[in-house]
């Protein structure tokens, strides 16, 4: 291994312009004579929309022009598209009605945009907006997925007959229910999954600039995938001929899924740009975001696993209702069906198991992708379900985990909701994480924290996770309207230093270091002779953007596929130029020999050659060496790993202290040892968040969103933390070339029920047994109340 | 109408006339084009906007352009010297401390801050006088250590 190839912690190339206030971030782009937006948005959560009188604002100081959606529809503005149609248990399409960019006639969320005022400045535009006189006719709201299910429930789309978007299942029914009559022990449980806001720290913003001259669009917008927004917003919304759509995605700062999809506002400012002939510019503030950037998780779960009297699981049945929001955010059907039912089988080799979805629209925030997307939640219903399956039965946490492992000879393994896991060795990701946990201490460690009169708990999580989504055809037949590949293209100059262009977009991952390091390391050149290039639909052939921890492991796969046609093109020009047959020309490491012999040139010098071409015999050999690939994996990838949390808990206050959090996870192959661990610290961050701190809270009543600042939104903050102990392991994934898993999401993954694990081990001396998320002092200590004053816990 | 300030930044003079509702942070980033420093929250929870005002790590959208009128503020672009890192700057890429980077410039500065007030500051410490500054990435881990690994640096 070299000290920038595969597995070498390089240092990362981005920190410099970062580190010294030179990123590019949306915001910080500004064009001549710009001018500015700002979103009147409704303070209501439903309500219908009797008149909007814009005449003051109009009038208002530095005001350019003010929008509203009769404008919109005046130019035959579509909706915002959803990209993802589930299909609902009776072969019928999901319900999914209109999501205008601009109100029409109802609004159905506080945030949800009316009308939008462009100015000379971010000052006049936004005085302007509070001009804008909005006569609304309050509707009754609807919050919570128990609430739109009932039959009174206010409608939120007037044009449906509820507010059920689909009610969609996976697995053999038959089946799981004869497992379950003929099981021992049943464990039920009933679970909520918090709803949370993915903050990343940078603000959405857009910037859209249209040409007059070339009739061509540019937007610069804080995007996860670029070529997705400009695909969605010309096909489906503006009907722009996507040739004249230019989508930028500079640095972004953090997205944790929440721009991946394709939002209104990018929508109405790439409209408003041609229509005030001038560049319009838009940047969320806090508020905003809280409100209008897509939502995560809210799921209400029962859940069941059906046991014989040793603990081996015979059936798991699951019945989830989950949140749409108001409207269908551009993945959202897929999030809790398709990327949840499908994980229920965890690491285990349950033999059957049901899952069944209902998807509800609801007056709230539209909800969607963040951070595991899916997989976190079924996670949390399978090991919150194991470790309670285990306090029931009196067994062991490890030992019932193990007795149900999919055991490692067992690869590839199908399971009954659908998916085929190819490699993995989950005992001994468990072994190593107990060794690191120290679990053999810990009794004595809950003695010594009991003596000062503070309750210590263990809890474990042995997840696993889909990612490198993902096979287009898989994908197709579960309803993606698009295929989920990836493309790249390496490009050599004369002077042999490479331009890689990939339509992977990081946004903190670090793409600009490791895919250089993968370039750099089969064609054999120096790094610093690698330049990666992401982000920007002119310069990139074609990219699905980042998400699911796909990166690595689909636009890495497809640099390595344009890699080995690169490789194969300067097998023929060193064919040539060396006068041997193609046949006998070797390629290791950068250098190209006659086999036998000491002839050979290196890759610069045939890329040299490829651009100064004055020999070459042209109708065989085509000068220039540069090639692009697309690549549809054939499978998912499967990270998994054992996370093992340990907690003190003080019952005077009920404050949950994580004194120690370990991560043994199997990413396959990793490419930058440290930007990995990094990966995990991040996703750990965010579970632990999820499980100790993390809440968007809206009023039941009125919708209103009550967590709707960084007042009131619990933000994991460094003191909230622990120093995480993190390791891997390693089965090389065996579908794609570089044999890798991906690692963004398993931190969040894994972390909240090890954390609520540990929580419950450490009250069930004193009778607690149910505990939602977050784990807030006030609810802790509640419940310590509620189960030492004899009631139901 | 506008105010007259007149500042140092960076140790440039600058003078301006600014609408008198202008933040420090806008004035920085719209007026100077100091883009460095970043804008996260609006209720100054976050920290993306620290920069130093006569030395101290202050939160530059809790402030007027107005207040700083007279003042030295040293923004991220203008620690490095002669192209070289700051060492705390050092520290954050050696030791991961960053993964975005939208957070970062605050994070930097707000470091440099600490380590001046809290010399030999324990990882608890470091942690508790970072609570100001919210970083979404790295779960604060490897800004701990980058944190102490500067220190080190700057104090050596």
């Amino acid at each position: 291994m070299s000290d920038t190839g595969i597995g070498a912690s390089v240092k990362r190339r981005e920190d410099d312009r970062f580190l010294t206030g030179r990123g590019h971030y949306t915001d910080d782009i500004s064009l001549p004579h710009q001018t500015w937006a700002y979103f009147v948005r409704s303070p209501h959560a439903h309500a219908r929309i009797r008149s909007i009188d814009t005449a003051a604002a109009r009038k208002a100081p530095g005001v350019v022009a003010v929008f509203t959606g009769d404008d919109l529809a005046a130019d035959e503005i579509g909706g915002l598209p959803c990209g993802w149609q589930v299909t609902d248990k009776h072969g019928e399409p999901m319900k999914e009605p209109a999501h205008p960019p601009l109100a029409q006639g109802k609004v159905r969320y506080v945030g949800d945009h009316v009308a939008v005022v462009i100015a000379e400045s971010a000052w006049q535009a936004r005085d302007a907006a509070e001009m804008v006189d909005v006569d609304y006719e309050m509707l009754p709201a609807v919050v919570s997925v128990d609430d739109a299910v009932k039959s009174d429930a206010a409608r939120v789309h007037d044009d449906l007959d509820d507010n059920v978007c689909y009610v969609w299942e996976i697995g053999e029914k038959a089946d799981t229910d004869a497992a379950f009559d003929k099981a021992d022990h049943v464990t039920t449980l009933d679970l909520v999954n918090n709803r949370l806001i993915p903050n990343a720290i940078e603000p959405r913003a857009a910037l859209a600039n249209y040409s007059a001259g070339d009739d061509a669009y540019t937007l610069y917008t804080t995007s996860q995938n670029p070529h997705v927004t400009r695909l969605l917003m010309s096909a489906f919304v503006l009907n722009l001929p996507e040739h004249k759509v230019r989508v930028v995605s500079p640095d972004v700062g953090g997205g944790f899924g929440s721009k991946i999809f394709h939002y209104a506002e990018e929508a109405v400012l790439t409209w408003a740009t041609r229509k005030v002939g001038r560049p319009v510019k838009w940047t969320a503030d806090r508020a905003e975001s809280f409100l209008c950037d897509a939502h995560g998780r809210d799921h209400v779960t029962r859940a069941e696993l059906a046991m014989d009297k040793d603990g081996t699981f015979l059936g798991m049945r699951v019945r989830t209702r989950a949140n749409m929001g108001a409207y269908l955010s551009t993945f959202a059907p897929s999030i809790c069906s398709i990327l949840y039912g499908t994980l229920l089988a965890g690491q285990y080799a349950t033999p059957a198991i049901h899952c069944e979805v209902t998807a509800v629209f609801s007056n709230t925030a539209p909800v969607d992708a963040y951070r595991g997307a899916g997989r976190p939640e079924a996670t949390y219903v399978v090991e919150r379900l194991v470790s309670e399956a285990a306090r029931e039965l009196g067994m062991d946490q490890a030992e019932i985990r193990r007795r149900n492992f999919i055991p490692k000879d067992a690869f590839p393994y199908d399971t009954p909701v659908g998916l085929s896991y190819d490699t993995g060795d989950y005992e001994a990701t468990l072994d190593a994480a107990m060794r690191q946990a120290q679990v053999d201490g810990f009794e004595k460690r809950r003695q010594e924290a009991l003596s000062r009169g503070r309750y210590r708990g263990l809890g474990y999580s042995t997840y696993i996770e889909a990612c490198g989504l993902a096979p287009s055809a898989m994908a197709g037949q579960l309803g993606a309207r698009a295929g989920l590949y990836e493309a790249g293209e390496i490009r050599f100059h004369p002077t042999g230093s490479v331009t890689v262009f990939t339509g992977s977009h990081s946004h903190g991952q670090g793409h600009e270091t490791t895919f250089a390091q993968v370039v750099s390391e089969r064609l054999g050149i120096p790094i610093e002779n690698v330049e990666v290039v992401h982000g920007d639909t002119d310069r990139i052939p074609f990219g699905m953007g980042t998400y699911g921890s796909r990166s690595i492991a689909v636009g890495g796969s497809a640099l390595m596929k344009a890699l080995d046609k690169v490789i194969e093109k300067g097998r023929k020009i060193a064919a040539h130029q060396l006068e041997a047959a193609v046949e006998d020309i070797e390629y290791d490491d950068g250098v190209y020999r006659v086999s036998g012999t000491d002839k050979q040139l290196t890759m610069p010098e045939v890329a040299f050659s490829a651009y100064v071409p004055h020999n070459y015999p042209l109708e065989t050999l085509e000068p220039g060496l540069d090639e692009s690939a697309f690549y549809d994996p054939t499978n998912f990838t499967y990270p998994a790993g054992s996370h093992i949390c340990e907690v003190e808990v003080d019952p005077e206050t009920g404050r949950v202290q994580v004194v120690n959090f370990v991560a043994v996870d199997d990413f396959g192959n990793v490419i930058n040892p440290m930007i990995v661990e990094g990966q995990v610290h991040g996703g750990l961050a965010q579970g632990i968040g999820q499980a100790l701190l993390e809440n968007c809270q809206y009023d039941p009543e009125s919708g209103q969103l009550v967590t709707g600042s960084y007042m009131d939104y619990t933000m994991p903050r460094a003191d909230d933390l622990p120093t995480f102990e993190v390791d891997t392991r390693c089965t090389p994934c065996t579908s794609n070339p570089l044999g890798v898993k991906g690692c963004g999401e398993a931190g969040a993954i894994g972390a909240p029920p090890a954390v609520i694990n540990a929580i419950l081990d450490a009250l069930a001396p004193l009778g607690v047994s149910r505990l939602d998320m977050p784990a807030t002092p006030a609810r802790v200590w509640h419940a310590i109340r509620t189960a030492s004053s004899g009631k139901a816990a | 109408m506008g105010i007259s300030i007149s500042l140092t930044v960076n140790g440039r003079p600058v003078s301006a006339e600014v609408e008198p509702r202008t933040l420090l942070v806008q004035f920085l980033r719209e007026t100077l084009g100091l883009t460095g420093t970043h804008i996260g929250c609006d209720t100054s929870q976050c920290g993306a906007c620290t920069i130093h005002l006569d030395g101290r790590a202050v939160k530059s959208c809790s402030l007027l352009a107005a207040d700083a009128d007279g003042a030295e503020v040293t923004t991220i672009e203008g620690i490095a010297s002669d192209g070289e890192l700051h060492p705390m700057q050092a520290a954050f890429k050696e030791y991961h401390g960053l993964q975005c980077g939208f957070c970062t410039p605050g994070m930097v500065m707000s470091a440099i801050d600490l380590v001046q007030r809290y010399p030999g500051a324990s990882d608890e410490v470091i942690r508790r006088q970072l609570e100001g500054n919210y970083c979404r990435c790295t779960g604060y881990q490897n800004i701990v250590r980058a944190v102490k690994a500067g220190a080190e640096a700057m104090e050596g």
